[in-house]
């Protein structure tokens, strides 16, 4: 076994690209169902059309990078009207199913063959991330130290992601503490106690839901233009399920769980492919072959994830005191 | 002084009261809520008939009547949190029907529920504070600035532990509202309706589930409101509770109102009487039915005895 390989991969997934986006992803899912209670399963939805409107623009249109990023965040914040106005008066349940079913739709409509020439079918769009990588500070060369060194287009990426999940985290912060928060709380509870308060229920969902898929949207773009490319089935549920198994790792309703959550989740599942791989390929384990190792690291994760509902289900961050209210 | 103030409004409340022919809709002089012809359907069945009712300004109004009687169906097309299939209803000479619940109990117009609806993840503090109306830091943007909302927290902050104080609630201000007992949630949830300033308060079943001591607490804060210049209307199936603090009493069943009339008379009222028991349930059996139950325990016996002797 490669043991400096799998330390390498290791310590690089804690802070990696897929951190960061799955991080921003959880950050919305976290305003939306730890604050606020609001069963979104489309969280994928967002990044979809933030990526895609970003390499629409950028390769289709012929428009500039920076425009694309403004049709990205338009376009979430159209998707969050469009899945609100006629969803957030259900029920939770209900706001669910419907979620997951828009998410779907959005998914394939960028991989059908009707539109291949604008969202470029199942193999999506690349070619649009150099407006971003033209000003990227950094020089060519390798930066940080053994084992975690990364060349300049990785660490332009990671700057730009880190800096937006400490101002996604410093707004969700400030909110949270803010009696705009506290009103959102309140309807995680009680929505018709909230309302027979005079407030507006409607309007602070569609706030809560506007800005998680803002939040989420910008892991999209991430993932665009670190990969340079964007498909459809990147953004299919398991984007979602993903997502939220981050946020029960770190801790429903705390400000930096989906954060320290993507670290836990994405060090694991490399962690665990590292050391299987190493252990099929030197013989250690005779029952399965290399191709196997992928799926089963996901049966682990699973595992993982039944333990810590059974044994700590507040998470990492998360306030026993509060679960147990919870379930009476 | 304020023993003063306080029989003061209860005499101002039932002087009022006086003079009024005890009649379903009877017009009060001073109504602050004045509903007309507001029904309610479920498919074929009628929930909610009301013609014509008006609640006293400053007076404590209780509504009663026998289960199923529409009493909180009513109280929800009232505050907005159900449509009514027609009618209109006026508060403060407001129109009020048609208006979402967070507009009515913005207008002054505040409910509770039946089942209490403590934010159980939220300290008590925080319920309270919740209720304060016109908040800066609700607004997205201005939530963002901690300063901007500051001073009014603090103001708000200040009134929620005045109120948290008179309901016995300020050693519990920091605890989540859900590790509160049944009756501290009723107390809680009545406080924290008084931090949006009601004019009416509209308690659905105050005393249901809370224990007896509590009871005599809350009987207490309810006549409070009156003497505060609030004015209440109540749901409540505890009598006793009704004639202790009620200075009016309208009875509701089947969905219309049946009779109104002062808390010490309403009880004995026919319709009302009729209405929980049944109208004929004391009247005696004619001589023909009697004969006729006569005859058929006979026979009834006649056949047993044939059967054993067969």
């Amino acid at each position: 076994m490669n043991w400096d390989i799998i330390l390498s991969t290791t310590l690089k997934a804690a802070i990696g690209v897929e951190t960061v986006w799955y991080a921003l992803a959880a950050i919305g899912i976290n305003i939306h169902f730890g604050y606020t209670g609001l069963l979104n399963f489309g969280q994928s939805a967002f990044l979809a059309v933030a990526g895609y409107g970003l390499a629409v623009t950028v390769t289709v249109i012929g428009l500039p990078f920076w425009i694309g990023i403004g049709v990205g965040l338009v376009a979430a914040v159209l998707l969050a009207f469009l899945l609100g106005i006629p969803t957030l008066r259900l029920r939770a349940d209900y706001l669910a199913i419907v979620t997951i079913a828009a998410a779907e739709i959005v998914r394939l409509i960028f991989r059908s063959v009707e539109f291949k020439s604008v969202f470029g079918g199942s193999d999506g769009r690349r070619g649009f991330s150099q407006g971003f990588y033209e000003i990227n500070p950094y020089a060519e060369g390798t930066y940080g130290f053994w084992p975690l060194s990364f060349n300049e287009r990785e660490m332009w990426v990671l700057t730009v992601g880190w800096v937006l999940i400490a101002i996604a985290c410093l707004i969700v912060f400030l909110l949270m503490k803010s009696p705009w928060g506290r009103v959102l709380k309140a309807i995680r509870e009680d929505e018709d106690a909230v309302r027979s308060l005079g407030k507006n229920v409607f309007s602070y969902k569609m706030q809560s839901l506007i800005l998680g898929g803002v939040l989420g949207c910008l892991g999209g773009f991430v993932y665009g233009l670190a990969t340079g490319s964007v498909q459809p089935d990147i953004f299919g549920t398991e984007t979602t399920f993903f997502a939220y198994t981050i946020v029960i790792l770190g801790g429903a309703a705390r400000v930096f769980g989906p954060v320290v959550g993507a670290s836990i989740f994405w060090v694991l599942l490399v962690l665990v492919n590292g050391l299987l791989s190493g252990a099929v390929q030197s013989g250690v384990i005779t029952f399965m072959d290399i191709t196997q190792v992928g799926p089963f690291r996901f049966l682990l994760v699973g595992l993982g994830l039944i333990l810590l509902l059974v044994y700590r289900p507040q998470g990492i961050f998360g306030d026993k005191r509060e679960l147990a209210i919870n379930a009476r | 002084m304020h023993a003063e103030t306080a029989t003061d409004r209860k005499a101002a409340a039932l002087a009022a009261f006086k003079d009024l022919p005890h009649e379903p809709g009877v017009a009060k002089p001073d109504p602050i809520l004045v509903v007309d012809n507001v029904v309610r359907r479920f498919g074929g069945l009628t929930a909610v008939d009301v013609g014509h009712v008006e609640v006293q300004r400053g007076s404590i109004t209780a509504l009663i009547g026998p289960n199923g009687a529409g009493k909180t169906t009513f109280f929800n097309q009232l505050t907005g949190f159900d449509t009514a299939d027609s009618g209109e209803w006026t508060f403060n000479g407001r129109k009020m029907n048609g208006v979402p619940a967070h507009k009515v109990a913005r207008a002054g117009m505040v409910r509770t529920f039946q089942l209490t609806k403590a934010l159980s993840r939220l300290t008590v503090l925080e319920n309270m504070r919740l209720g304060a109306q016109g908040q800066k830091g609700e607004n997205f943007w201005r939530a963002l600035i901690p300063g901007s909302w500051r001073g009014q927290e603090d103001r708000i902050t200040a009134r929620a532990d005045e109120l948290l104080a008179r309901f016995k609630l300020d050693a519990k201000r920091e605890d989540f509202a859900g590790s509160l007992s049944g009756g501290q949630r009723k107390l809680l949830e009545m406080a924290r309706a008084l931090m949006v300033e009601p004019e009416l308060v509209m308690l659905d079943e105050p005393m249901a589930g809370v224990n007896p001591a509590l009871t005599q607490s809350l009987l207490g804060h309810v006549k409070d409101l009156r003497e505060q210049g609030m004015s209440v209307l109540f749901v409540e199936h505890d009598m006793d509770m009704v004639r202790d603090i009620s200075d009016w009493v309208i009875v509701m069943a089947q969905g219309a109102v049946i009779a109104e009339g002062p808390p010490d008379t309403i009880m004995s009222d026919q319709r009302v009487i009729d209405a929980y028991l049944g109208a004929h349930h004391d009247a005696p059996l004619s001589e023909s039915e009697l004969e006729e139950q006569l005859h058929e325990a006979e026979d009834a016996l006649e056949a047993e005895i044939q059967e054993e002797s067969k």
